[in-house]
This record gives structure tokens, C-alpha cells and sequence, in this order.
């Protein structure tokens, strides 16, 4: 798998991100400053979490309109696949890659602890190592969370399957309190219509390496690693 | 030219600032407020002589960056 990773000013969680995909795939990601243009020969361009220029304006909204996003626009055009990582998944909705918005978590406050994530569409090439309904843990860090679009929209996504994952407790099952930020349909991440670019709210690769706190998530990356090990 | 675009959550968006401020003005004995809503207002100086045309810029400047129109409306206003 030949993953790129993209730096913004801001960014923080781009080192994990690049321990997560080389751990399941035993190559290192290349690292792209936000100012690259050339995304060629790469398989998966990831957007990290952190706060891309300091959340100014709105969370994602500098970074959705540098220069690199053209790229990722073109990448994602040809068909490349795109993961958007928390912030990453802020900077494309902002990007227009994905429909909807994340607003303010509905407690207002920025939310650090783990959840848990039901699987709602296996067998892509992000899901690919996960049973259709299987519930795993990661982990949230994040003050704008809240996924919001509107009824024709989330309709939409759900009609055609579009919903990658959904807050849940433990057990699965949707409850008032397992839907921490207050997403709408608890929605924790979602497809594009061809199910190639991935935004996701928590952080799948907090959680690849027992010796930091459990490998709950690392199925999402080794799934990705054998999508492209072909 | 001064323009004054005015950024808020559109109708029916859950607006959780709005609603906190609501309640915080409640704890300073302010009854009877009904909704709060709470936006925010970017102030451009802009190349224009003509106010229509500075209008039309600042649309454009809201409608690309200055508003997310997926939550948020906007207005201009051209300062005297």
C-alpha cells in the first residue's frame, strides 16, 4: 500500500496516523506538506487529525481550500482512495468531498475517551477486515464532532448505504448517552458514493498496539493494507 | 470600502453556543429571553469604489469561505 499523509500547519495526530498504516502494512507513508502538488503512484491519501490552522474561521476551512486539496480532488476523481481522519474528516466536508457538516459537540465541551463504533457497511476496502454490525473501540478527541446534513442528505446516505460507522455503547446498541457529540443518526463517519473516500470522526489509529492501549482499531488499516497488497 | 458580512447558523441547525449563552443569562437574573442564537461578523476592507460591486465581492468571499452555506447563512452590509 502506497499511502501519503498530509501535513497542515496544526496538525497533530500525522505520526500516528503513519505508525497505524506502516504497522499494517510494513511500508512507511509518505509525508506531503500541505504546499505538494504531485500525489501520483499513491494509493491512499490520508488526512490526519489535529487543528489544521488553528480551527480559524471554522474547523477544516483553511485547509479545505489550500493548495494541496486541489490534488486531493483530482486524486479522488481518478478514483484514488481518501481517508479524513477527525479533522481530516472536517476538512472534507469542508472540501465538498463529503455532504454534510460537523458542528459543535451538543454538550459543548471538547470530548477526550474512548467510544465505540458499530460497523455499518463491510466490504470496502476500509471495512474489508470487519463483520457487517461488529462493534470496536476507538477513540475520540474532538470539540466539533457533531455530524449535521440535512433530512434529504442523510437519507440519502443511508438509502444508499453510505454510512461507514455509528456511535454505539458496547453492546451495539443505540442509546441516548452512546451518541457522545450528538451526531445526527449517531453517524461517526461516512462513504463517498463510490465508497472510496472515507471521512471518520474518531481516531481508528489510536488504538493499532496493545502497548499503547489496545489494537481495537487496527483492523480498519490492516483491511487497508490487504485491499491494496493485490 | 468597508464590508460587513454577518455569518449565522441557519434555521433549524442545533446552535449549542446560542443555547448556553441562553442559559448563562438566565443564571444573571435576564427572564424571559427566548432563543439566543450566536454567529459571528467578519469586517473587510475591500478594493471596490462602488458599493454594489463591493456588495457582489463580499458575497462571493462568503459563499466560497467566509460561510460554511451547509450550516450557516450569511448578509452583507456596505459600511458608509
Amino acid at each position: 500500500m502506497r499511502a501519503g499523509i498530509i501535513v497542515f500547519p496544526g496538525i497533530n495526530r500525522e505520526r500516528d496516523m503513519a505508525i497505524a498504516l506502516e504497522l499494517a502494512s510494513g511500508r512507511k507513508p509518505r509525508m506531503l506538506w500541505h504546499t505538494e502538488t504531485d500525489l501520483s503512484g499513491l494509493d491512499l491519501v490520508v488526512i490526519p487529525g489535529g487543528f489544521s490552522y488553528g480551527d480559524y474561521l471554522r474547523a477544516g476551512a483553511m485547509a479545505a481550500h489550500s493548495p494541496i486539496m486541489s490534488a486531493v480532488r483530482a486524486h479522488a476523481a481518478r478514483g484514488g482512495y481518501v481517508l479524513g481522519a477527525c479533522n481530516g474528516f472536517q476538512i472534507l466536508t469542508e472540501a465538498g468531498l463529503l455532504p454534510g457538516a460537523l458542528l459543535r459537540n451538543v454538550s459543548l465541551r471538547f470530548l477526550a475517551m474512548d467510544c465505540h463504533l458499530r460497523v455499518e457497511r463491510a466490504g470496502t476496502a476500509f471495512t474489508g477486515h470487519f463483520q457487517q454490525g461488529e462493534v470496536f473501540r476507538a477513540v475520540l478527541a474532538h470539540g466539533e464532532g457533531n455530524y449535521y446534513a440535512d433530512e434529504a442528505t442523510l437519507e440519502r446516505l443511508e438509502g444508499e448505504g453510505l454510512v461507514a460507522f455509528r456511535y454505539v455503547a458496547a453492546n451495539g446498541r443505540l442509546t441516548a448517552v452512546s451518541n457522545l457529540n450528538g451526531s445526527a443518526r449517531a453517524i461517526a463517519g461516512i462513504f463517498s458514493p463510490n465508497l472510496r473516500v472515507l471521512g471518520l470522526m474518531p481516531h481508528a489509529e489510536n488504538l493499532v498496539d496493545p502497548v499503547a492501549g489496545g489494537d481495537d482499531a487496527k483492523k480498519l488499516f490492516e483491511g487497508l493494507a490487504a485491499a491494496f497488497a493485490a | 470600502m468597508k464590508a460587513i458580512v454577518t455569518v449565522m447558523p441557519k434555521p433549524g441547525v442545533l446552535d449549542p453556543q446560542g443555547k448556553a449563552i441562553a442559559r448563562a443569562l438566565g443564571h444573571l437574573g435576564f427572564g424571559g429571553v427566548g432563543e439566543v442564537r450566536a454567529g459571528k461578523v467578519i469586517e473587510l476592507e475591500l478594493p471596490d469604489a462602488d458599493p454594489e460591486a463591493a456588495r457582489k465581492t463580499a458575497a462571493a468571499m462568503a459563499e466560497q469561505l467566509l460561510a460554511n452555506t451547509v450550516i450557516e447563512s450569511f448578509s452583507v452590509a456596505i459600511a458608509k
